[in-house]
């Protein structure tokens, strides 16, 4: 198909290891020559999806699609799932235990931003199943 | 000029191929072929990382003798504040001063001058709020041509004045040019520079056609000379006009320290400034007011061309700005005068990237991971480049074979037959 998939594996509560995965996306965008705030754009939205990964999830995982004309990335985390995906998009929402919040995260902007910065998002989750966000970047 | 000069040069007489720069260099600019180190000319940012992780003394930087001020009627010597943290039970910068005084140049200039003004000018543009934040100095040249080739986006946050250096070299000029009736070819202007990256930076600049200055001596060459002087000064004339501020300059944190803001963060050490320029890039600092980046550890006290050790220099200088005034130098009350702006932008030199057509990038991404994954991604080294995923880069861009990793040669000889020639570490028995 001539596109190109990178897949990275996110530990439950590794702070230590967080922005792995998004960092290493961003680098190979750069590598391939993408647009500069394209490529910040990606790294902005995929740093906090996977934060929310290592905070609410028992992990997961993280898959990126490169194409010339968009970058698709895809957080599926196996976790408690989002009872009111309405509300947990309000910018301030949390649930981020204060333990977490001391560390600076948690501040409830995480799933707006990442609306924010992607130019189309797709919410899919289960309550005690997990959840799917879809991300997609176009390339103008 | 060659487009892309570079200060840091190699001495192949003295370079053995071994693996220590290739493994440090921040922008993977150096590989080894046929026994020696080769540069990657376009992606070397000066940052003289390989100078210093050198046993065997083969890097270098190109820079002018002591002797090459001769070649002008009159001399000016623009110190860089670092060179007051060189000297041990030093109570007076004065001292200094007058000892360039005798070694032949007629007039010195402090860049801790230049530095004063620089910090004046900035915090003007930033009570307008002239730049994107967080804002990122610009006085480090390394860091300027990192942004440059690695981090394009953060270019408009970039401060876009001249270095404190090439102000003072102006106004030294302007200043010498009207008091003694010179003519500007007449004068000479030298830094005596802490690090490559600045000899570099009046060779070939980023940001104006021609330096302020004519050349650049290392303080490691003057130093030994001006230690014979200093037994020898007597009388010392006041010619130190700078403050703590403009001295600051010298260790990483002073040109924050000098915005009198509550809110800034100063990063030194190349692998760190890299880190935290990701952070900038991720939108993780969009709170923080400025921030101060150099390449050295410690900043220009750690300059690869100093005599003395970053921490110890620093204590001195601590000590030496004791009794200084906070600052001696200000820019007037009007606008920032347009001569201390850069003359040209920074710009995107987009050296690192595959290719410059995305589709053909992606088709040699695609390679690369192949390769990547018969490669056995110890980063030995061994190749010659510095990471397995380096060398699957240079195979897919023709400049390296795949044979070139021991291993892979290993694999298409008989295994049996080679179990004994394989270093202990990488057996597959006791």
């Amino acid at each position: 198909m001539g596109e190109l998939n990178f897949k990275y594996d996110v530990l439950k509560n590794d702070f230590t290891c967080a922005g792995e995965a998004s960092g290493k996306i961003k680098r190979t965008l750069k590598d391939l020559g993408f647009d500069s705030n394209l490529i910040r754009n990606v790294a902005i939205a995929v740093y906090e999806g996977e934060i929310n990964m290592v905070i609410h999830a028992d992990g997961g995982v993280i898959t990126c699609d490169i194409s010339p004309e968009a970058i698709t990335v895809v957080l599926d985390d196996k976790g408690p799932g989002i009872p009111d995906v309405d509300l947990a998009m309000q910018e301030g929402f949390s649930t981020a235990p204060d333990n977490v919040r001391q560390l600076g995260f948690g501040a409830g902007m995480g799933l707006p931003n990442i609306k924010k910065y992607a130019d189309d998002m797709l919410i899919e989750t289960q309550v005690g199943v997990g959840t799917k966000i879809t991300l997609k970047f176009l390339v103008k | 000029m060659d487009k892309y000069f570079h200060s840091v040069r190699l001495d192949t007489s003295k370079c053995v191929g071994c693996m220590n720069c290739i493994k440090r260099c921040p922008t993977e600019a150096i590989r080894v072929r046929k026994g020696k180190a080769k540069m990657i000319h376009e992606r070397c940012i000066d940052c003289g990382e390989c100078i210093r992780v050198c046993p065997h003394h083969a890097k270098y930087a190109e820079r002018e003798s002591l002797t090459s001020i001769v070649n002008y009627k009159y001399r000016i010597a623009l110190p860089a504040p670092a060179l007051y943290g060189q000297f041990a039970n030093l109570d007076d910068i004065n001292i200094i001063l007058n000892v360039l005084k005798r070694m032949g140049f007629d007039e010195v200039a402090e860049v801790s001058k230049g530095a004063e003004l620089v910090s004046h000018a900035t915090r003007k543009l930033m009570a307008a709020g002239a730049f994107r934040k967080p804002v990122i100095s610009s006085a480090c040249p390394v860091v300027c041509r990192l942004i440059r080739i690695s981090f394009p986006e953060l270019i408009p946050n970039v401060v876009n004045l001249n270095a404190p250096f090439e102000e003072a070299a102006r106004l030294a000029r302007e200043k010498a040019m009207k008091e003694h009736n010179l003519k500007a070819e007449d004068i000479g202007v030298f830094f005596i520079t802490p690090c490559p990256a600045k000899i570099t930076a009046i060779k070939q600049p980023l940001f104006g056609e021609k330096s302020n200055l004519d050349g650049a001596v290392a303080i490691s060459d003057i130093y030994p000379v001006m230690l014979q002087q200093m037994k020898k000064v007597t009388e010392i004339e006041n010619i130190q006009h700078s403050g703590r501020i403009g001295v600051g300059w010298a260790v990483s944190g002073g040109e924050a320290s000098a915005l009198l803001l509550d809110n800034s963060l100063h990063v030194d050490g190349i692998e760190n400034v890299i880190k935290i320029l990701e952070e900038i890039e991720d939108n993780k600092l969009n709170n923080v007011d400025f921030i101060e980046l150099n390449a050295c550890t410690e900043g220009c006290v750690g300059g690869c061309l100093t005599a003395e050790n970053p921490y110890i220099a620093k204590n001195r200088l601590q000590t030496l700005k004791k009794y200084l005034p906070v600052a001696c130098n200000r820019i007037g009350d009007d606008n920032v005068p347009h001569e201390m702006f850069w003359q040209k932008p920074l710009e995107e030199l987009p050296v690192m990237r595959l290719s410059g057509n995305i589709v053909d990038a992606m088709r040699m991404m695609t390679d690369i991971k192949e390769i990547q994954k018969m490669l056995p991604n110890l980063d030995c080294g061994t190749c010659g480049a510095p990471s397995c995923k380096a060398l699957a880069e240079d195979v897919v861009k023709g400049y390296a074979s795949i044979n070139d990793c021991i291993f892979m040669l290993r694999k298409q000889l008989d295994d049996s037959e080679m179990e004994s020639l394989i270093p202990a570490p990488y057996r597959k028995e006791e």
